[in-house]
């Protein structure tokens, strides 16, 4: 393939879905700037392909093609079907806040009575404002990845979220994106989450496809900050329609004595990458990461995680499991860099495949950078079918093939599951997985 | 009608032939002791009757209550009342006991029409079960065998035994890898389940288990078919004399 040719066609396509969306992008003056240079930083590279190693498994240009137009603004039947489509994903008890299409719709959302300490704005709100501390960090530092500086270029709308020093927030943020268009279309969001010292939150994330929502591309980008002494507890189910794409990219900076406990699962869309950096920022920090494909027919799913050890005394922890059906792709990688006073970095990582077709496919890819020399740090990686004789025993007790096949998927799947160390979120994922299974049929 | 009809099977892995036309038949109510040196096709036998794959019957059957076993799945002939204690019972990190207890108990009885156990119901049932076989509750929380030892496996089996209530029972030497401590417990256990409307095939190479599980009827096995039966006495008379005679007969 030519290279050159390639890149001119996908540039090409999306100037001009570029320019067309552009006078409906919030913002003007310094925003439309930014805006502008990021599209530049992306066009450099358009649509990441094989040849870039970071993508080396997930070729967008083969799987993904084209960057679809930007989404219209939901109309009345668009929200309607949204509201339905969240009831099944409904979580008792959380603060929902809802993407439709791109778009904030605070009809389907709470922000009434904010707890204490809680701040909740709309992207598209600091956008119009010209939020200049914010603008600085929407359009600074990611523009390595093509993928995050065409988000930038064409964000239209998130939450921006601020947790004041000391609030500990009893009830969890739920954001919940939907696809809600009838027509093929992409929608960009972007959303920022701050927590100040010695805070605690909980934020749930969902990607849900409303009734007759079928092909999309989901593109999305957090930047996450977790203050000295703070706890984020966060989960992401990418439930999606079974056509969709979603691009979704994440930025974690963790304080000092502050912890992080993730988890995804990703079940439903046709094609997905979920990359995350994650950076330690003050020693005596703790990073929980973890995450569950499920995947069948020929979906193709990527996570790429990228944990940065800058400083001493942090301890890093990722499992990730992968369940991986009919003509299914998994993969992941995962980068862990300690860099040379990063002292006493305590870093595992612990990745298992497992295959349910020969025509399975599972990519692992664990990269370990050490330049300090007093570190733990370690990985290991396993790939392969169900056991045939724990199938036999599940069996011969009287479960038929396919229940005992579940069951040994979820025990399987168990391990990252269970890392969640709040109750009812582990439940969701849970749910989640249960869901995957039922479908499998 | 018999229990079960095993006749004349045969029974090959891969390229050769475990079992040439081996008859047994068992009624209700009965124990058999099935002897046998190692590779005369004893664990062939229990894992044909239990469907396990990778055995290829290439002639004769076995009758269930008259019915085609061989025609059934591993499950379904579980829930028809075939039970097989595993001689190396596997572990399953990950599937907690109770979990796997209660799926398998009520995949049981949906399958042959019953109504499903509530879970209040079944954590009586299973407490109830395990008291009486002195299984410390402790056993139950942790995932299926995980870190049991290996009198600790025999005995979930018993318990699974006790819960499932089978009509059919094939103990695959049970006493394998069992101090003569753990043999005894799980003797015990198994005693303690014999009765009219449940039959066992008690299947091991060592005279010894049967001093605790005294059988009805013994055959000894030798090259892939029976070719002595007897009361308990035979088994007396093969702890005297050894197998070596067999092996020369047949």
């Amino acid at each position: 393939m030519n290279v050159v040719l390639a890149k001119a066609e996908t540039g090409r396509s999306l100037g001009d879905a570029f320019a067309l969306a552009r006078h409906r992008l919030p913002g003007s003056g310094k925003v439309a700037e930014l805006r502008r240079r990021s599209f530049e930083v992306y066009e450099r590279i358009g649509l990441p392909h094989r040849r870039i190693e970071d993508w080396k498994y997930t070729d967008l240009r083969v799987l993904m093609r084209e960057v679809l137009p930007l989404a219209a603004e939901p109309d009345r039947a668009a929200l309607m079907r949204a509201a339905e489509a969240i009831k099944v994903h409904a979580i008792e008890g959380v603060r929902r806040l809802v993407l439709v299409d791109g778009v904030f719709a605070p009809e389907l959302s709470e922000t009434a009575d904010p707890e204490k300490g809680l701040t909740l704005r709309t992207l598209r709100q600091v956008l119009d404002e010209g939020d200049a501390a914010l603008l600085t960090q929407f359009f600074a530092s990611d523009n390595a990845d093509p993928m995050v500086a065409l988000n930038a270029a064409m964000m239209t709308d998130g939450l921006v979220i601020e947790i004041a020093d000391g609030a500990a927030l009893a009830q969890p943020l739920h954001i919940v994106h939907i696809a809600s268009g009838l027509q093929p279309a992409a929608m960009f969001t972007r959303s920022v989450l701050k927590l100040g010292k010695n805070t605690s939150a909980t934020l749930v994330e969902s990607y849900i496809a409303g009734a007759g929502s079928k092909s999309y591309q989901v593109h999305d980008s957090l930047a996450v900050s977790i203050g000295d002494g703070a706890r984020l507890d966060h989960v992401r189910l990418t439930e999606d329609s079974r056509e969709a794409f979603n691009i979704s990219s994440a930025a974690v900076t963790l304080g000092a004595k502050a912890h992080f406990n993730t988890f995804g699962l990703t079940s439903g869309p046709n094609v997905s990458r979920y990359q995350a950096v994650i950076a330690f920022a003050g020693e005596g920090s703790r990073v929980e990461t973890n995450g569950v494909n499920l995947l069948n027919g020929r979906q193709h799913a990527d996570s790429t995680l990228f944990l940065d050890h800058a400083v001493p005394n942090c301890d890093s922890r990722e499992i990730f499991r992968a369940v991986v059906d009919d003509r299914g792709h998994s993969v992941f990688q995962g980068r862990i860099i300690v860099r040379p006073n990063a002292q006493k970095t305590d870093a595992k990582m612990m990745t298992r495949a497992l295959l349910l077709s020969d025509e399975a496919e599972a990519d692992n890819k664990p990269e370990l950078e050490i330049f300090a020399d007093d570190v733990t740090c370690g990985h290991g990686a396993t790939t392969g079918a169900l056991d045939e004789t724990l199938l036999f025993y599940l069996r011969a007790r009287g479960l038929s093939e396919k229940e005992a096949e579940g069951l040994l998927i979820q025990a399987f799947v168990g391990e990252a599951i269970e890392s969640i160390a709040n109750d009812a979120l582990r439940e969701l994922a849970i749910a989640a997985a249960r869901r995957w299974l039922e479908a499998r049929g | 009608m018999a229990l079960l009809e095993v006749k004349d099977l045969q029974v090959r892995v891969e390229d050769r032939e475990i079992l040439h036309g081996l008859s047994l038949t068992v009624n209700n109510g009965e124990v058999h002791a099935i002897m046998g040196p190692n590779g005369s096709g004893k664990s062939t036998l229990s894992h044909v009757i239990a469907g396990k794959p990778g055995y290829e019957v290439t002639g004769g059957e076995i009758l269930f209550r008259g019915e085609n076993l061989l025609e059934m799945s591993p499950d379904e002939r579980a829930a028809k009342g075939v039970f097989l204690a595993f001689q190396y019972p596997v572990e399953i990190p990950g599937v907690a006991t109770m979990t796997f207890l209660r799926t398998a108990l009520n995949a049981q009885r949906k399958a042959r029409g019953e109504s499903e156990y509530s879970t209040p119901d079944f954590l009586k049932k299973v407490r109830e079960v395990a008291k009486r076989l002195n299984i410390p509750q402790d056993m139950l929380r942790r995932g299926v065998n995980v870190g049991f030892s290996g009198g600790e496996k025999k005995r979930n089996e018993i318990l699974q035994m006790a819960l499932f209530e089978p009509s059919l029972c094939v103990l695959d030497e049970m006493d394998s890898g069992l101090d003569i401590d753990a043999l005894r417990v799980a003797a015990d256990g198994v005693n303690a389940l014999r009765s009219p409307d449940r039959a066992m095939v008690v299947i091991t190479h060592y005279q010894r288990l049967l001093n605790y599980i005294v059988p009805d009827f013994v055959h000894v096995m030798s090259r892939g078919r029976v070719v002595k039966s007897g009361d308990k006495q035979l088994a007396l008379e093969l702890e005297a004399s050894g197998y070596a005679q067999f092996e020369d007969a047949a």
